[in-house]
């Protein structure tokens, strides 16, 4: 057993409490099991669930926070993800916007295609690299009470936020999000721009 | 080559941008967009955007659209073959994506190492779904772009405009 398989925190739960009561919360989410996770939650026209573009989650909530300041937004996506587009973070921490967060959901695998480890499983922080990228407050998250403390910041604390959660690493049904792409963006724009 | 400053098309260009309410400009700096990178950093109505590496702009516009802005992307062409699964993002959701892409490896190139990249530029973006605009002189680049952005946000389209090395002139680093 490696040791992510024995963390406490359960990402299903996890997602369901960073949406419980989303509102108007704009979300994008990274492909694969992060976009099934928000789904299990509840489909909602105010999520864009990424099923490709491996590594474009953080700077897609970048591009929206900018686009829309006095919305929250959040990034919900997968240390594998993360992985792949590390130098977002250096994008946003440059930018510094006040209304986004970025949600890790760090199961130290790459869980979609055969859960083989990624680097944080060894000794790669993702938090850590978040504050050398210049966020200026990054964390993680491996309890019950710390993720309590989180969730009301990841909501309303001025940002950009970096949450690296520590979730166990396990292989759950799929729930998918509707997978037209052009149907997610004009479903999530007609929610948040037509009225 | 160098065109004096009141008449360089990246005043056009600029201008075309604002007309179309180009809000973010993503870019990783290429000594061929120097002026319009000055131009649209002073812009109070446009946000400048450094990015790490030029895929990252792709998905940042995509955000930029979902939340109501329009963007545009600018990078030289080696730039272009660090973007090419990021384009799947802009052609399967239907993004507005709008590049302006400076080409090196192209006119008289001094350096050997953005040959293959320069010469596979058109070909990398076509295969993508990338409408592709060519321009060889300065005066057409304007207009090249104000084409480009009418198909792209009246699209939505993927586009990218080419602007030749022949207009900005081959680097020789002094040799
Ligand atoms: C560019 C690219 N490379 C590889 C893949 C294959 N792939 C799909 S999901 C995934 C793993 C994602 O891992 P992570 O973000 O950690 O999410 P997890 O499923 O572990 O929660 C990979 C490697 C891909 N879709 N795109």
């Amino acid at each position: 057993m490696t040791r992510s398989e024995a963390y406490p925190l359960r990402r299903r739960d996890v997602v369901r409490r960073l949406l419980a009561e989303a509102g108007d919360l704009l979300v994008v989410t990274g492909l694969g099991a992060p976009s099934w996770d928000a789904t299990a939650a509840g489909d909602r026209d105010l999520t864009f669930p990424l099923w490709g573009a491996m590594g474009a989650a953080a700077m897609m909530g970048l591009g929206l926070a900018l686009a829309q300041p006095e919305r929250r937004v959040l990034v919900i996506t997968g240390d594998g993800e993360m992985l792949m587009g590390l130098g977002a973070l250096a994008s946003i921490a440059v930018q510094g916007p006040r209304n986004l967060a970025i949600a890790v959901l760090d199961n130290e695998r790459y869980g979609e295609t055969g859960m083989q480890t990624t680097h944080t499983a060894g000794p790669c922080d993702l938090a850590a690299m978040a504050i050398g990228a210049g966020f200026p407050a990054a964390a993680d998250i491996f309890d019950e009470d710390a993720l309590a403390e989180a969730l009301p910041r990841i909501r309303s604390e001025p940002g950009p936020l970096f949450f690296n959660i520590k979730v166990r690493a396990e292989e759950l049904p799929l729930v998918l999000p509707p997978k037209d792409g052009a149907f997610l963006k004009t479903r999530f724009r007609a929610a948040l721009l037509d009225n | 080559m160098e065109q004096p400053e009141a008449a360089h098309w990246s005043n056009e260009v600029h201008a075309v941008l604002r007309e179309h309410q180009v809000r973010q400009v993503a870019y990783v700096p290429d000594a061929g967009h120097r002026e319009l990178i000055v131009k649209c950093g002073r812009d109070a109505a446009m946000t400048a955007v450094t990015l790490t590496t030029e895929e990252e702009g792709i998905a940042l516009l995509g955000g930029a659209w979902l939340g109501g802005q329009r963007g545009v992307l600018l990078m030289q062409s080696s730039g272009v073959g660090n973007c090419v699964n990021m384009l799947s993002l802009a052609k399967t959701c239907g993004f507005p994506l709008l590049i302006l892409v400076t080409m090196r490896g192209q006119w008289g190139e001094f350096n050997p190492w953005q040959v293959p990249m320069g010469q596979a530029t058109p070909e990398v973006l076509r295969a993508t779904g990338t409408i592709v605009f060519e321009t060889d002189k300065a005066a057409e680049i304007g207009e090249t772009v104000e084409a480009a952005a009418r198909m792209v946000f009246n699209g939505p389209a993927s586009a990218a405009v080419l602007i030749s090395q022949r207009v900005l002139g081959a680097k020789t680093f002094g040799k």
